[in-house]
């Protein structure tokens, strides 16, 4: 009997493990011998002898019954062992993700935290890729939060396995359990010497009582094996090879294909269509009519009508022979161009209270200097390179569901209603994910392959085109920031005013809801950690008319960018360095607490106990990414650097960005230098790699990104008319340093995009004298900065 | 209409409408998902594969105009430049997502292949075709110098 059979985990069998997780024996480590039949298995020792591990017989052992878990309520969830962790016979040991591997590295980082406690050898370690449960506790791969949310729960179960497979052995060689330790896949008798394999242990050790949290001793830091190291990717070896399944590579019998002409505008609805000469394309099977959206916009599919096809294809043809009339809806008037000029009107008003400390409009009316600046800041689309894909199977009953969710447990709820059964009748597992970015948050896309699979009775995949996605997406909410700042005659800054205005992503939800969320508020607004004497921060209101929704740091893009950039400007004012003058705002090491001056600020979920606003830590990051940059040395003519610092997701994130700009605009990144504190630190590869990809990704935006509306309907449709940045322009070189602490673990996956985009701004600044506060910077078409007249310098 | 494809070396029958890309044949109809569709106007690099040794965007070409051509995936990319390339793809953990990664080694391989020791605007020229998302472009530069030391 091996663990996965207590019950507790439901054996996994879909498109997404199969042939991926072959159990892997090491036939030199086995060997049967005797007439008898006894099974052993044979352990290489170091020096050269074969010693014969008898088979452990574990019903020979009369046990009482093993109770309940008492680890279901662990801080950050259940951390019952067999929930995470099945050891087969041969040794090999299964470790379940619940968490999306989207590029992040999910699987192997969970993989380490459990596999460190637990003493696995790391050649043994297998993934399993679980589906939407909530026995999983949360699942929502978004927040840069798998780590934080895990860290301890998974050492919990890790080492709960280890004592257990420990308890086994004593029992099994009758001592006590201190007379026992765990190491390297193996159990030794400290006595003798004599080892035991996890294999032959585990299932004795699975019918043993499973430790209380306290009665659990969990490594020291010096102890660990796997966290804290550059253990290598699950992932990798596969993708070099063209092997894994992602949602578009899904394959099921006898499955059809699917694209879905969708309204060009949110709450747009069919009006009348003909499919008499899409049915004539060949390979075309047929259309389905999918329902009108009503507002709220929630997870729900847009509308219009499929096509369904014998390949990809063919749908594709087919839905360009269709021949739809939309009925527009009650967003047809939106021209995102004119709707900046409102956001900004709106911007310029007084608005809401969010925070307050001191006097801020007293000490700027009575500053030696006042400072005022507006920024904008386009919408964005999350454009994963895999554009959303679903594949569903309707039985007639039951509904399987496989697709590059972030989220597989809210999938399962959207599509329990969208269908009308009931949830437990519903599966979905996730996929490998080409990318997410916050989009693959929303499973509109199962929903549209789910009611077409219904619809057909066949299984069938759906694919989003690339236009689909470009056209059709939650998109990252535009922004008018307005900043104010007084500065005293020695340059000191004596006043910060902050007034930030944006359709809220709760409007998705709530298409009533016009103001931001406190969450939104805290994404670098309300949460500002400059020591200004007097700080006051505001939100204006913004009605949404695309669906707006989570993109990679969310609302820390629009505030870092005018915050950061505003900095740089005080500095200009002040005659200052910007780097020393945005430290000065900073002020001294403490702890920042935003609650205490009227904010509701929500820390990403976090308590301020646990995870405080460090001053320390930010200051910290800026060193070290100025000293990693030579800040502060002499630059060619056209050359500048520019500093952001931010913290978010309880990380924080200095980002130097080096530009050289020609006389005619023409832009080149020769380097950035990314300095990042995230706490403990699972894989250092991984942080590093999120921090380039973080920033490239917040560069690429603020270069090239926007996307637009006129009459409602979003204009780009593919790249280049969407745009994002390439080899040839990508930053030369590029340095991470990961400040060494012992914090605990804060997010990696976002907090290296909010600092890009400013620091990227503040370069240009310092190399042409020019301050640009719209972004893009050069829009889709252009090859370089649109210059205006020069500030003065 | 049924014609055959030489596909890493077998021949492979297919029954696709005429005109239709080989990207949706390789991957509908053969079941051979490694290459990747991302744009389908030849933008990104997604699906690229080799005709005869030349780099094809596969979203764009008619499976039925390549009657007699030799077609290399991902799945069956070899030589010592695509070696080369595997190992310091696995050796830098190149991919995140990895998505868009079969087109860069195919792109990359390619790239290697016809010039050994390319420097910087070389790798530009080369893989400026090929989007990232996830934005490994920093690695990928590491990676294809790092396999031009060990040819």
């Amino acid at each position: 009997m091996l663990l996965r059979d207590l019950g507790i985990i439901p054996a996994q069998k879909s498109p997404v493990t199969d042939g991926g997780n072959r159990p892997h024996v090491n036939l030199s480590r086995r060997a049967f011998v005797g007439g008898a039949g006894l099974f052993v298995i044979g352990v290489t020792l170091a020096g050269c002898d074969i010693f014969p591990e008898p088979e452990i017989d574990a019903s020979a052992f009369d046990l009482p019954d093993a109770g309940p878990s008492p680890l279901t309520g662990v801080k950050g969830g259940d951390a019952t062992p067999m929930l995470w962790i099945a050891i087969d016979k041969d040794g090999t040991v299964k470790i379940t993700c619940h968490r999306s591997e989207m590029g992040q590295q999910v699987w192997t980082s969970m993989a380490q935290i459990i596999a460190d406690e637990l003493e696995a050898e790391w050649e043994n370690v297998q993934i399993v890729q679980a589906e939407g449960h909530e026995r999983y506790g949360d699942q929502n791969t978004d927040g840069s939060r798998s780590v934080r949310f895990n860290f301890h729960r998974l050492r919990v179960a890790g080492a709960a396995m280890r004592q257990m497979l420990v308890a086994a052995a004593a029992l099994y060689w009758e001592l006590p359990a201190e007379k026992c330790s765990a190491k390297g896949g193996r159990v030794s008798n400290t006595e003798n010497g004599n080892t035991l394999s996890y294999g032959n242990l585990a299932e004795l050790a699975g019918r043993l009582e499973i430790p209380a949290e306290e009665e659990i001793t969990l490594k020291s830091r010096k102890e660990w094996r796997y966290i804290n190291t550059e253990m290598p990717s699950f992932t990798v070896p596969r993708l070099v090879k063209g092997e894994g399944t992602f949602g578009i590579d899904v394959q099921r019998p006898g499955m059809v294909y699917a694209v879905v002409a969708r309204p060009p505008q949110v709450f747009g609805r069919v009006a009348s269509f003909d499919d008499a000469k899409a049915r004539k394309v060949p390979g075309v099977l047929g259309t389905v009519r999918l329902p009108d959206a009503k507002p709220p916009a929630l997870f729900q599919p847009l509308g219009g009508v499929a096509v369904v096809a014998r390949d990809t294809w063919a749908a594709i043809e087919g839905r360009r022979a269709l021949e739809v009339e939309w009925a527009s809806g009650p967003n047809a008037g939106y021209d995102s161009e004119a709707y900046a000029e409102q956001l900004k009107a709106t911007a310029k008003r007084s608005g809401k209270l969010r925070r307050a400390r001191g006097d801020a409009p007293g000490a700027l009316a009575s500053a030696s200097k006042r400072v005022v600046a507006d920024y904008y800041t386009p919408h964005l689309g999350q454009t994963p390179m895999e554009p959303p894909c679903a594949t569903a199977e309707w039985t007639g009953d039951t509904l399987e569901c496989w697709a590059s969710v972030q989220d597989p447990q809210s999938t399962r709820g959207a599509l329990a209603e969208a269908l009308g059964i009931d949830k437990e009748k519903i599966t979905v597992t996730p996929t490998w994910l080409g990318g997410a970015f916050g989009r693959k948050s929303k499973p509109d896309f199962v929903i549209e392959a789910a009611l077409i699979a219904r619809e057909v009775g066949k299984p069938v995949k759906l694919t989003w085109t690339r236009e689909d996605d470009v056209r059709h997406g939650y998109y990252h909410s535009v922004s008018a920031q307005h900043l104010e700042g007084g500065l005293a005659a020695d340059g000191t800054c004596t006043a910060w005013l902050h007034r930030t205005v944006f359709p809220p992503i709760s409007s998705t939800f709530d298409n009533s809801v016009t103001d931001p969320s406190d969450g939104e508020m805290g994404m670098g607004a309300s949460d500002v950690p400059f020591a200004v004497p007097n700080l006051r921060v505001e939100s204006g209101s913004a009605k949404a008319h695309l669906r707006i929704g989570w993109l990679r740091s969310v609302a820390n893009i629009y505030h870092a960018f005018a915050v950061q950039s505003f900095a740089a400007e005080l500095a200009h004012a002040a005659g200052r360095d910007q780097k020393d003058y945005l430290l000065d705002l900073i002020g001294p090491a403490r702890l920042v607490d935003p609650t205490a001056e009227g904010a509701k600020y929500g820390n990403y979920g976090a308590s301020l106990e646990d995870y405080p606003i460090d001053t320390a830590r930010l200051r910290g990051v800026i060193e070290k990414a100025a000293a990693m940059a030579k800040w502060g040395r002499k630059l060619p003519k056209g050359r500048g650097l520019g500093i952001a610092a931010h913290r978010s997701f309880l990380s924080y994130v200095a980002t130097v960005v080096e530009v050289e700009v020609s006389a005619d605009g023409a832009l080149r990144i020769p380097g950035v230098w990314v300095a990042v504190d995230a706490g403990t630190v699972i894989n250092p590869r991984h942080v590093r790699a999120q921090m380039e990809g973080g920033t490239i990704y917040g560069l690429s935006n603020a270069l090239y990104g926007a996307i637009t509306a006129k009459n409602g309907a979003v204009v780009q449709d593919n790249f280049p008319s969407w745009r994002l940045m390439r080899m040839e322009e990508a930053p030369r070189a590029f340095e991470v340093e990961i400040i060494p602490s012992d914090a605990p673990p804060g997010g990696v996956g976002e907090p290296g995009t909010p600092p890009a985009a400013p620091a990227l701004a503040n370069a240009i600044f310092a190399a042409t004298g020019h301050r640009l506060r719209t972004l893009p910077l050069i829009g889709p078409d252009a090859n370089k900065l649109t210059l205006p007249a020069a500030t003065s310098a | 209409m049924a014609i055959t494809l030489k596909i890493n070396g077998q021949s492979q029958e297919v029954d696709a409408a005429p005109g239709t890309p080989l990207l949706w044949v390789l991957r509908d109809h053969l079941g051979m998902t490694g290459t990747k569709f991302g744009c389908g106007a030849a933008q990104c690099g997604a699906c690229t594969v080799h005709v005869d040794g030349e780099l094809t965007r596969a979203c764009v070409t008619p499976h039925d105009s390549l009657d007699g051509a030799a077609i290399t995936t991902i799945e069956g990319v070899e030589g010592r430049a695509a070696d080369a390339i595997r190992k310091a793809w696995v050796a830098n953990d190149v991919p995140q997502c990895g998505y868009c990664q079969s087109g860069q080694i195919m792109a990359a391989a390619a790239l290697l292949r016809d010039n050994p020791k390319p420097d910087d605007a070389a790798i530009d020229a080369a893989m400026s075709g090929n989007l990232c998302r996830c934005a490994t472009y920093m690695s990928i530069r590491r990676a294809i110098k790092e396999a031009a030391t060990t040819l």
